[in-house]
């Protein structure tokens, strides 16, 4: 294969791949979340800001993997 | 094809600086959220006009929340400021990429045709400067509530070890304390390790969301013009004012954090 044509491919399976993870982790905040509202109405104002910044720490690997992908595309 | 670059382009050369389009940006929307609100703050009335209103219920929801955060009016004094100043800026640049027909706006350069806005918060630069703030605050917040001694010893961390040679001394052989002063040691190297990622992992998060929403939407443009695109931008704007929240919030976490004194420690002053 060409140079090129790998490096379009590697950078496809790193955002792909690295986005798995994330998703499932931020189903299970989100999911978590609103089970802890369905409990308890009165408390989703505390929750929400927790659920978002907690969603956006499982992000992160999901942004590295982003990062590599961009990386490959246009640094390399 | 698409014209998608990493790095913002330069507008014009001032005195050998390159005055890049976010950088531009940066000081239009720094300008206008200064004379918005050191002119809201200036005339203050009893009754409220609707900027003042909304300005109000903006401090003042976010003051409660900092307060909830870090449990200490002391301590959210100090830190309010920077925070919210971080959220109202990011806030700012990330909501003004949606005012329509900007792209349209471009520069006749040597290098081609350069866009006059680019989403501020796609410059690498910036963030990395804002974040290095947010770390730096952090370490000197940690220095000097635990002391320059206790902020090292968080890194290399002997107690395990001190406490074998202590019990050798005693005339008692204890070989589990010798796994403990390794797994201490580890540990420690682990949260100055930690204190990196921190940099890397809230720098890219906002400039992967935003620059990630950008760049789906000019693709989705390319490929389908017209209705296509709407979902995708839906979700940046979703992404745009989240992040704001995001990076805010993690630095005051950060903060917050370091200014806790834990309760081993306190358990430690208290036998001294």
């Amino acid at each position: 294969m060409e140079v090129e044509a790998v490096k379009l491919l590697a950078a496809g399976l790193a955002a792909g791949l690295g986005a798995i993870g994330p998703g499932i982790g931020e189903g299970l905040v989100a999911g978590h979340a609103l089970a802890a509202i369905g409990r308890n109405p009165e408390a989703s104002g505390k929750i929400m800001p927790f659920m978002f910044a907690t969603m956006a720490v499982a992000e992160s690997t999901a942004i590295y993997a982003l990062v590599v992908a961009l990386l490959i595309l246009f640094a390399f | 094809m698409l014209d998608i670059s990493l790095a913002p382009r330069a507008l014009f050369y001032l005195a050998g600086f390159p005055v890049t389009n976010t950088f531009l940006w940066t000081v239009v929307i720094s300008v206008i959220i200064m004379v918005l609100f050191v002119g809201v703050a200036r005339r203050m009335r009893n009754v409220p006009g609707t900027t003042q209103n909304i300005i109000e219920v903006l401090v003042e929801g976010s003051y409660d929340f900092v307060n909830s955060v870090t449990g200490s009016e002391k301590k959210t004094r100090r830190i309010f400021p920077f925070v919210f100043t971080l959220f109202v800026f990011i806030l700012a640049c990330n909501l003004v990429m949606f005012f329509p027909g900007q792209s349209a706006l471009t520069v006749e350069r040597a290098g081609g045709v350069i866009p006059l806005f680019r989403a501020v918060m796609s410059d690498y630069g910036l963030i990395f400067v804002m974040t290095i703030l947010g770390i730096l605050t952090v370490q000197i917040v940690a220095i000097a509530v635990h002391g320059p001694f206790g902020y090292l010893g968080k890194f290399i961390n002997l107690k395990g070890f001190k406490d074998f040679f202590k019990n050798i001394f005693q005339g008692k052989f204890k070989p589990n304390l010798i796994g403990q002063g390794f797994l201490d040691l580890f540990l420690g190297v682990m949260g100055f390790v930690g204190e990196f990622a921190k940099i890397i992992s809230l720098s890219f998060r906002l400039f992967g969301n935003i620059f990630a929403s950008e760049v789906i939407t000019a693709v989705m443009l390319f490929l389908a013009p017209f209705i296509v695109p709407l979902p995708f931008k839906f979700l940046g704007l979703l992404t745009a004012i989240v992040q704001a929240f995001v990076f805010a919030v993690l630095t005051l976490i950060y903060i917050t954090m370091a200014s806790e004194i834990e309760e081993d420690e306190l358990a430690e002053e208290a036998t001294m």
